[in-house]
């Protein structure tokens, strides 16, 4: 399962990180590089076996469906790079 | 009054109660230091006055006496731990600016228990690197050196391994996703505590890959480690993983009487082409076992071959959903858009300057692992194996183990810029004996046990069955007590 730089291309738009088409190629050498380390993988018997889902048996607890906070629009937004009129502002998404 | 920021947190807390000096004291001499610490970088965002307003306090407290032990201890916290109104960026030029409007439950801990912030400490860019040379805010140097070189601090908590370990502050908080404190708490010969998963709470901490992160303390020594493991661990609603579970007096553990404890020795942990000095570190630090009445045991851990390559999928798996918040929307970087960009330009411009390439490259593969037609090969094949891997350990320590005993790194610190050209894959080697822990949710603790012919540090690991990091703590401090390390880095800086 070897990576070509159309590929990688498409594992960058997923990401959504630009990577320009001149890395690409730098770009496939070294995800191939990784996964190749993890083909290893391969010589492990899991029939079976359950993938992991919490590291310690623990339950997750529930609590009451309530309103635990809120009324904080001002701190929420304090950190934005673009905040206008209480919103988060972004470019146009709909046409 | 010099010498005020090379207390351990116990020196300093007995010496405060006995009114031998006072936490604006100490506090003064460490932000002193801090001042003329620039060529090591570990400190980036200095706190001097909310440092002076809590030492202050915190003398108030213990003059009345009834103040807790971490109470007037200064510390460095890790730029990952959100600090109200202080900058947190991970290290990462995606969070430039960014002040959190509210505070990690772990720092709050611990300033309500009346420590002081001396300011926020560098690392690897989201915790994701061993050298800490993916930082935004540039490379951490070690205050080690025996050449011209500048050395690594290990990373990712290499800021904090740092910081402790030149005495400009008396302990640090690290976190650790496969090795991060651990690791560099060896390479700067210091004593650094992964917990149990789940002891402490993660909430207010930049995630990285949350089943596996995990913070702790990175001090001067194991009893140290005790101290402020108490102030740190707990159960917090914020954080369903962390535990209920009570903590106990981790200090009232270190009795030192590891007599007739039973230490596995794991077979798997002997590496190929393992430097000689480790090989007889390890070695050395079996007999100092056996010589304090534990009986050594070998043992076997026949997965351990596949923690790394399962790690390496586990985490970015987690990273890449993790990291998805980046979006230039609600916090930190946004990139400048060109004429008629829209929503995905502005993401993927965002990212693309925000990220460092190592971030870069591990969200891909997270995304890569998780994508339709591979989510089975890898992530789930992973998962699998991470459930073997966790059983070899549940098998051992059903056989009586008490814990386990290995060389904390496979090499001493090597020079920063020497691993530029190796690719990814060799740095991640680092982790090698630190990994498996992450996987499996145990407490390890990394104990400095001596120089190698270089005369740089070394470390041991001791790792613990769950949850009982307070008989971890013990086998550590009798280690320590039988290593005997002291040596000090001299001052170059």
């Amino acid at each position: 399962m070897s990576i070509d730089t159309k590929i990688a291309a498409r594992v960058a738009k997923l990401a959504r990180i630009a990577v320009p088409e001149a890395e690409l190629p730098r770009l496939a050498g070294e995800l191939n590089g990784i996964l190749a380390f993890m083909e290893q993988l391969n010589e492990v018997d899991v029939e079976e076996v359950e993938p992991m889902t919490s590291v310690t048996p623990q339950r997750l607890k529930r609590r009451e469906d309530v309103v635990t906070d809120g009324d904080q629009q001002e701190a929420v937004l304090a950190n934005a790079p673009d905040a206008r009129e209480g919103f988060f502002a972004v470019p146009k998404v709909v046409e | 009054m010099a010498e005020l920021s090379k207390l351990t947190i116990s020196e300093a807390r007995n010496g405060m109660r006995k009114g031998a000096f006072t936490s604006v004291e100490i506090t003064k001499d460490c932000l002193s230091e801090i001042e003329g610490s620039g060529a090591l970088n570990a400190f980036v965002h200095n706190t001097p006055e909310i440092a002076l307003a809590q030492a202050e306090a915190a003398d108030i407290r213990i003059k009345a006496g009834d103040a807790p032990a971490m109470c007037g201890v200064p510390l460095g916290i890790k730029d990952l731990f959100a600090t109200k109104g202080v900058d947190t960026q991970a290290a990462s030029g995606i969070l430039k600016g960014f002040k959190p409007e509210y505070e990690s439950t772990i720092t709050q801990q611990l300033w309500d228990a009346g420590a002081v912030m001396l300011g926020k400490l560098n690392m690897d860019q989201f915790a994701m690197g061993s050298s800490n040379e993916t930082s935004c805010y540039g490379d951490v140097a070690s205050p080690w050196k025996i050449d011209e070189r500048r050395l690594t601090p290990g990373g990712s908590s290499g800021g904090s391994a740092s910081a402790v370990a030149a005495d400009l502050c008396l302990a640090a908080t690290g976190t650790d996703t496969g090795g991060s404190i651990r690791q560099p708490a060896a390479l700067v010969g210091i004593t650094g505590l992964k917990p149990t998963y789940g002891r402490c709470s993660r909430w207010g901490v930049v995630a990285f890959a949350s089943s596996l992160d995990q913070a702790g303390p990175m001090t001067k020594s194991v009893r140290d480690a005790a101290i402020m493991l108490e102030a740190m661990a707990g159960h917090d609603p914020k954080d369903s993983t962390s535990s209920e579970l009570a903590v106990p007096d981790f200090e009232a553990a270190l009795t030192g009487d590891i007599r007739g404890k039973k230490i596995g020795i794991p077979a798997e942990y002997r590496l190929d082409g393992m430097p000689q000095d480790i090989e007889d570190l390890w070695s050395q630090g079996i007999e100092m076992m056996k010589d304090a009445g534990a009986q050594i045991v070998d043992i076997s851990l026949p997965h351990t071959k596949y923690a790394l390559p399962a790690y390496y999928v586990v985490a970015p798996a987690e990273a890449s959903s993790n990291l998805a918040r980046y979006d230039g929307v609600r916090f930190g970087h946004r990139a400048k858009l060109a004429q008629g960009d829209g929503i995905t330009e502005m993401y993927e411009k965002t990212r693309a300057e925000g990220f460092g390439p190592e971030v870069q490259r591990r969200v891909m593969i997270g995304t890569y692992v998780l994508s339709a037609g591979f989510y089975d090969a890898y992530y789930n094949r992973a998962r699998k194996v991470r459930t073997l891997i966790k059983k070899d350990f549940e098998d051992v320590f059903a056989q009586g183990i008490d814990a386990i005993l290995t060389p904390a790194t496979p090499c001493a610190a090597f020079g920063l810029g020497e691993m530029a050209d190796a690719d990814p894959v060799q740095m991640y080697l680092n982790d090698v004996f630190t990994v498996t822990v992450n996987l499996a949710g145990l407490p390890g603790i990394a104990v400095p046990a001596g120089l190698d012919r270089q005369g740089l540090p070394l470390g041991l690991q001791l790792i613990g069955r769950p949850w009982e990091e307070a008989d971890l703590l013990n086998h550590a401090y009798a280690l320590e007590q039988a290593a005997g390390f002291v040596a000090k880095p001299e001052k170059w800086w």
